[in-house]
């Protein structure tokens, strides 16, 4: 298992971290590293066995569709670095949703 | 050292509830400790003297006007800094929450103030919860009290450093793959993993929310199971909170283990191993067999694949967890030109190397293309872990091992290589997978003075047999759980 | 839908060999996906209450702010409707299904992740019957899923005079995020590629619009977004199977852009495959205003969203008994009720689909149980209910004109108390909340006189005041009649007999002729 420069620099665009060229550099060896080791578990033949999420196999967990009460007025935005108006305020944005 | 903060937390309250001392002096004498030591320890990135000496006050009201109080009344406790805290400052140990105050508090921090647990700091961990020696602290690496030298283990290594310190008698931490067991072990005091959904996830700031679960550590087995039933039971917030009262762990706890049948698993117990942790062991094992356990050899054959599963499965989840970080709503912000530059570079600035390493393995596991053959796969894996303990459980109660290959190791030992650190937990990594509870208890000392730590196992909800074997063994050995020797807290606070 | 990489290839070679009218010789393949914003009371994973407008950020908590170590805990209700829809189309309700998490970043998602299901969504495999105007068509319905809606996000320009002013997110210089819509509940219906013109598109909306409506799920309002549609859009040569390369056409909020902008993407892909060119598989965005579509995104820029099922949450497991009792519990459903309205009223499909899409149905069938006559019970809602209710953004389904109501409405125009035109004006006072229309009529004496002696007076003074035009009637001049009709109703404030004044003035005017 062993990653390329881009390999790094695409999966630092998809986690939106904007790496230093050295960063990228030491993380392409230690994440060639890393899942080289996790790559261990390709070894166990385990196609028929059902993946496991939870131990504890619970299902159905509800909630009633009764309202609570919402943060206090301005709350919301008390720990946000910029707000304006009620309203968390960014940059302008380059990408379409 | 004022023997209020050499007492456990049994004693204190029975103190307490004597009228032989007051919740104030109680807490006033921790507090005084804390000042004394942790400028050596660095357990705490923030105490809460006032907060603490208002809750110590209100409880002595309350005891003088023969109101109700609550079962940790007056015992002063460490909060590991990933439990929200209303108002309170909760970084998780990250720049990137330096500044942040919660709007809510925790489940574990309510249940915690309604049993009038006087939270005396928020403790010091790796950057959000990813480490094993508490040196990824965004602010300041927390000391070994057995060996200033030393590291704690992490994550949890404030908390537990606290509790050995004799800072608290209790501590609260978290244990995701290892985070309350380990530094447990390195520190010399017990340190419990519970089953999986028994103590509430709300207000715990998620790495891996299939493993992450909150832990009590004490210096004694009593004090741990007093904490942890104050704090397990169900939570309706919680999806994944199991809907079981907390479990009574008082009326087992001196049962003892006369034709218990305590498994040594084999894999566990192989190379390694470091020597003084092997002889210590061993010995505590062979204690067992003295106290009338049946001790056999078990096999738990996918256990070795732990490490790899794990790596691939809380690096995924932590890279989705931590993507709230983004400068927008709360907590830091870089700014930048555009929306995207400026996540990325408050992104960047606001993680630490490891939490960046993690987000990156688990971004890459979880893209197109991998997701089979990484993710999918180590929760087949688990699947294997979890059959590989049932099919033990059927001949064992419980299972022991060491808990950590090695005792505490210096500072920047193994900061250059992560994989090695990342083997701190191979022996605790497998509970986590499987959802079950594992205590660390401390057994001996290895031949340079540092604390070994037994881990023991037990099925999903068996917490009861757990404290109960482990309570057996700790009576037996009567461990001196005082940090002492070269380069240790005594020596320098002296 | 399924892209075979060398189909568009072969549409072009199609496009190139056949050389003319081309436009007939290629098929539209399209498929839709709908978003439904539910109307539970609370949002899908937090007690937050569900409600519009007020001010930013107020119905907000830290599970629905992202803010750390909050967790999710799904809504039941949302569960149900998902159950409900998913039975109204005929779908299967998974024995287990999952929440996933879809990650990308993006300001509007307050953990940068969306909450959605994946590959094992609650419902699967159903269908909707739609009509057009060439027949009826049946278009499978892939799944439902459930799914956490965003914040908005408002685009803020500044102006040199007016200040910071909202607007387009090209040429904003910051933006503005509020999480009140951040975590409502949403319904994605993904339907199979089975429809095939624009008018077909709209009549499957038209339809799930109606069920959405019959089931009380939401308000389904496509103008405020409370219901949303993307279309996925191919071509392919007339007689062939394999699909052609789509494009994913969004931003439609109305049925009428729905049918323009489908219509102007088969117009774009025809033109280009007719001209030899390659369609670009992309997503495109539906300008309104000026009625085209650009490019949003490329494949290349496509979202690699890293799902993985949501570690917070647990599976869903409707367990037999409930999804049975709320299949028994299903109400009427649209096609059956138009049935029924043709059936036992001898309604025109028109007429009661009329009825459905504007809410009104369920009125019809109250206002018809408590007498009144089916035509016109369905005439009043058709027209003057839906257009009074249009007027004023009222509801029809809130409207408060309960079938009674409307019922004794038709009575009083039958029997003579009202003229159509009064009772026009009766009506307005009931759905303004003035009572019964009898009470209206009594509070306002609005009631028609159809007293022969006293409308006898005033037709009298009429005649006498307006000579010449009498004479002109005498003269034979009918249409004179009319000045004499018009003094009646003046007098009369409008609320003489229009009949009864017609038959007294001939009957006075033929008297005097013969004497």
């Amino acid at each position: 298992m062993s990653l390329s420069t881009d390999d790094v620099r695409h999966v630092a665009r998809l986690a939106r971290l904007a790496l230093s060229d050295q960063e990228v550099e030491s993380l392409r060896g230690e994440l060639s590293d890393i899942l080289a080791y996790a790559d261990k578990i390709s070894e166990i033949a385990a196609a028929d066995v059902p993946p496991t999420s939870h131990a504890y196999p619970l299902r159905n967990v509800y909630r009633d569709d009764i309202p609570q009460p919402s943060l206090p007025a301005d709350e919301a935005t008390a720990a946000a670095p910029q707000a304006e108006e009620g309203r968390f305020r960014v940059p302008r944005i380059v990408e379409e949703p | 050292m004022h023997p209020l903060v050499a007492s456990d937390a049994v004693s204190l309250r029975m103190m307490l509830d004597n009228r032989e001392v007051s919740a104030t002096e109680i807490t006033q004498a921790h507090l005084d400790r804390i000042a004394e030591t942790d400028q050596h320890v660095s357990a705490f990135i923030r105490t809460l003297d006032q907060s603490a000496l208002d809750h110590a006050g209100d409880i002595d009201r309350r005891l003088s006007a023969g109101s109700r109080v609550g079962a940790l009344a007056g015992l002063p406790l460490a909060l590991k800094d990933i439990l929200c805290t209303k108002g309170v400052e909760t970084t998780c140990g990250s720049r990137m929450l330096q500044h942040y105050r919660p709007p809510y508090d925790a489940t574990v921090v309510r249940k915690l103030r309604e049993a009038d647990a006087i939270v005396v700091g928020k403790a010091n961990m790796d950057e959000f919860a990813m480490g094993s020696s508490c040196e990824n602290s965004a602010f300041f690496p927390t000391r070994n009290p057995w060996d200033l030298e030393r590291v704690p283990g992490g994550s949890s290594g404030g908390s537990v450093a606290a509790v050995a310190a004799n800072n608290v008698p209790l501590g609260i931490g978290t244990d995701t793959g290892g985070s309350v067991r380990q530094p447990a072990a390195l520190c010399g005091v017990v340190g419990v993993k519970p089953t999986y959904g028994l103590v509430s996830r709300f207000g715990l700031i998620a790495f891996a929310s299939s493993l992450d679960q909150v832990g009590p550590i004490a210096r004694t087995v009593g004090d741990a199971a007093e904490l942890l039933e104050a704090i397990a039971g169900h939570d309706p917030r919680d999806a994944t909170s199991i809907p079981t009262e907390a479990p009574d762990l008082h009326s087992a706890l001196e049962a003892g283990v006369e034709g218990l049948r305590v498994g040594v698993v084999r894999e566990f117990m192989g190379e390694g191993m470091a020597d003084g942790v092997r002889q210590v062991v061993t010995a505590a094992i062979d204690r067992f067999a003295a106290l009338g356990a049946e001790v056999v050899d078990v096999s738990l054959p996918h256990a070795g694949y732990g490490v790899s599963a794990y790596y691939l499965i809380a690096p995924s989840e932590c890279s989705s967890n931590l993507s709230r970080y983004d400068g927008v709503r709360y907590g830091l912000r870089v700014d930048g030109e555009t929306t995207e530059q400026m996540m990325a570079s408050t992104r960047e600035a606001g993680f630490g190397r490891e939490v960046k390493r993690r987000i990156m393995i688990g971004t890459y596991a979880l893209s197109a293309g991998y997701y089979d053959a990484y993710y999918a796969q180590a929760q087949r894996v688990r699947t294997l872990i979890i059959r590989d303990y049932e099919a033990a459980y059927a001949g064992c109660d419980v299972l022991v091992s060491p808990t950590s290959p090695t005792t505490a190791f210096k500072l920047g030992e193994r900061a250059a290589d992560p994989l090695a650190m990342y083997l701190s937990d191979v022996y605790t990594i497998p509970s986590n997978l499987a959802g079950a509870p594992a205590l660390s208890l401390p057994v001996g000392l290895d031949h340079d003075g540092l604390p070994v730590g037994l881990q023991l196992m037990a099925p999903v909800l068996g917490e009861p047999v757990l404290f109960r074997a482990a309570r057996a063994l700790e009576r037996e050995l009567a461990i001196d759980s005082t940090p002492r020797g070269p380069g240790s807290l005594a020596q320098v606070a002296a | 839908m399924s892209v075979a990489p060398d189909a568009s290839t072969q549409a072009q070679r199609a496009a190139r060999d056949s050389g003319v009218e081309q436009a007939a010789r290629f098929e539209a393949v399209i498929g839709l996906e709908v978003h439904v914003e539910l109307n539970t009371a609370t949002k899908m994973f937090c007690g937050c209450a569900i409600d519009f407008g007020g001010e930013p950020n107020v119905r907000t908590c830290p599970v629905c702010l992202g803010q750390p170590g909050s967790l999710p805990m799904i809504n039941v209700k949302a569960v149900e409707y998902a159950i409900r829809l998913g039975l109204a189309l005929g779908c299967d309700i998974a024995p287990s299904s999952q929440f996933h998490r879809k990650n990308y970043f993006y300001p509007d998602m307050p953990k940068n992740y969306q909450i959605s299901q994946y590959d094992v969504p609650i419902c699967l495999g159903g269908q909707l019957e739609v009509a057009t105007a060439d027949g009826s068509r049946r278009v499978g319905i892939t799944r439902v899923h459930m799914e956490e809606d965003t914040g908005k996000t408002i685009h803020m320009a500044v102006h040199s005079e007016r200040g910071a002013i909202s607007g387009r997110i090209h040429g904003a210089e910051y933006s503005l995020v509020d999480y009140n819509r951040a975590g409502i509940p949403l319904l994605e219906v993904v339907s199979e590629p089975d429809i095939r013109s624009a008018e077909q598109a709209r009549a499957y909306l038209t339809e799930l619009r109606a069920i959405v409506l019959a089931l009380e799920i939401s308000d389904a309002k496509l103008e405020e977004g409370s219901m949303r549609c993307d279309a996925n859009v191919s071509l392919r040569p007339v007689g062939h199977s394999v699909f052609g390369t789509r494009v994913e056409v969004k931003n439609m909020n109305s049925l009428r852009s729905l049918g323009r902008a489908i219509d102007h993407e088969i117009a774009r892909q025809t033109e280009l495959l007719s001209s030899g060119q390659p369609i670009v598989q992309e997503t495109r965005h539906w300008n309104e205003d000026t009625a085209t579509t650009s490019t949003l995104r490329a494949k290349e820029e496509v979202f690699d969203y890293r799902y993985f099922s949501d570690p917070d949450l647990v599976p869903v497991e409707p367990d037999s008994d409930w999804v049975a009792r709320l299949r028994a519990e299903l109400v009427e459903l649209p096609a059956a009720r138009r049935s029924r309205y043709a059936a036992e009223h001898g309604l025109a499909p028109g007429t009661a689909a009329l009825l459905q899409s504007s809410g009104l149905a369920g009125r019809f069938d109250e206002a018809v149980s408590a007498g009144a006559p089916p035509a016109e019970a369905a005439k009043w809602l058709t027209n003057e209910v839906a257009a009074w209710c249009n007027e004023r953004s009222v509801d029809p389904v809130t409207a408060a004109l309960p079938g009674a109501h409307l019922a004794e409405l038709t009575r009083l125009v039958a029997d003579g108390t009202l003229s159509t035109k009064l009772a026009r004006e009766v009506l307005e006072a009931v759905l303004a909340g003035e009572g019964s229309p009898g009470e209206v009529v009594a509070a306002r004496g609005l009631a028609q006189i159809s007293d022969t002696g006293a409308l006898g007076a005033v037709v009298d003074t009429a005649i006498a005041g307006n000579a010449a035009a009498a004479q002109r009637v005498r003269d034979g001049n009918t249409k004179a009649i009319g000045a004499l009709v018009g003094a009646v109703m003046r007098a009369t404030k409008g609320q003489a007999n229009p009949g009864l004044v017609n038959e007294l003035l001939q009957a006075r005017l033929k008297q005097a002729g013969e004497r």
